[in-house]
């Protein structure tokens, strides 16, 4: 499998943050990330087994974010953040999306991720895909994962991505934000690109 | 059984095998984040040690679960990682935290009977052979 490489993303976000310096200042609390990451475009199943594309959720502002559910610690602590964000935003909730990802599809059948998402409500889709459809995915975000070696009773451990892609209703990626920026701070830009 | 077999297994070491209480030693916040179905969950809790010398905290029992790790999580240069760590030290007059995205108790095969609100009963196990029980609130996915 993958071994995890270098974030390609971290060093994008970083030029982004050296052409900012010498505009006006952002008028978004995450990172503005428009022109520099592609449309969201994916081909993926759901915890029904369902095939779904990204064009399913055109309408929806989406925030993507790749995890594994075997991870009782990061993962469900994000997931739990944007939830709590999408919640801020009262009846408008309704216009988000958050799509997990699952990198982890050995483990994460259609049931697990079913089991999972309703765990979190129903802002949460669970997908995930055959590896060939991972890869395509998380090489065009620029992201990385790895599935670390099996001990003994033949667990493991997945590495991931931190960062959470936030695409506006037409698909187009917006903003970036990381596992710890938090709640209120999502929700603040959530709101601007609902109204916007 | 293997849960049945941990939940003797557990009972014996809390009424048989007499091993001291730690000393100096106490528990706060203490809880435990339950996943769907049989996917691990994560203990967090605070330690605080008032005694004379630094402990280290080397291990864990449930009857709840199966088997319970001590792990560490990180997220650097936008990568996301867990791994297992053998020892957390609690310094003298110290307090160690386990929190969500650092450290945390990985309990892995929970009882199928777990349900959030209810609480768990962890014996923490320490480097100088003492024990610590700690009851656990169990909490739900998000954490509430
Ligand atoms: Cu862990």
């Amino acid at each position: 499998m993958t071994r995890p490489r270098h974030n390609l993303w971290a060093v994008a976000v970083l030029l982004m943050l050296a052409a900012g310096c010498a505009r006006s200042p952002s008028p978004w609390g995450l990172h503005d990330i428009s022109g520099l990451m592609p449309p969201l475009v994916f081909t993926l199943h759901d915890g029904s087994g369902h095939i779904r594309h990204a064009y399913d959720f055109r309408g929806e502002v989406v925030l993507l974010y790749f995890g594994y559910t075997h991870c009782p610690d990061i993962c469900p602590t994000t997931l739990a953040s944007l939830v709590s964000a999408t919640r801020r935003l009262g009846a408008a909730a309704d216009r988000t999306r958050i799509l997990f990802v699952s990198v982890d599809p050995a483990r994460d059948s259609p049931a697990v991720l079913q089991r999972y998402q309703q765990a979190f409500g129903p802002r949460v889709t669970a997908l995930s895909g055959t590896p060939a459809q991972l890869r395509e995915l998380t090489r065009r975000y620029r992201v990385s994962y790895g599935l670390g070696k099996p001990d003994a009773d033949g667990r493991y451990e997945v590495s991931h991505s931190s960062a959470v892609f936030i695409f506006d209703r037409d698909g187009a990626a917006r903003l970036l934000a990381t596992g710890t920026d938090g709640a209120g701070k999502i929700a603040t830009d959530l709101k601007r690109l609902l109204d916007g | 059984m293997p849960g049945m077999r941990m939940t003797a297994a557990t009972l014996l070491l809390l009424v048989c095998c007499g091993a001291a209480a730690a000393a100096g030693l106490s528990a706060r916040h203490a809880w435990i984040r339950l996943l769907p179905g049989d996917l691990p969950a994560a203990g967090y809790l605070e330690l605080v040690n008032t005694g004379a010398d630094s402990v280290r905290l080397t291990g864990a029992q449930s009857p709840g679960f199966g088997t319970i790790e001590l792990h560490e999580s990180s997220e650097q240069s936008g990568v996301a990682r867990m791994r297992r760590v053998e020892r957390l030290a609690i310094p003298a007059g110290g307090t160690l935290v386990l929190e969500p995205r650092g450290y945390h108790l990985m309990l892995s095969g929970p009882s199928g009977d777990l349900q959030p609100g209810e609480r768990v009963p962890v014996t923490l196990e320490f480097s100088d052979g003492t024990r610590l029980p700690v009851s656990f609130l169990l909490r739900d996915a998000s954490g509430r």
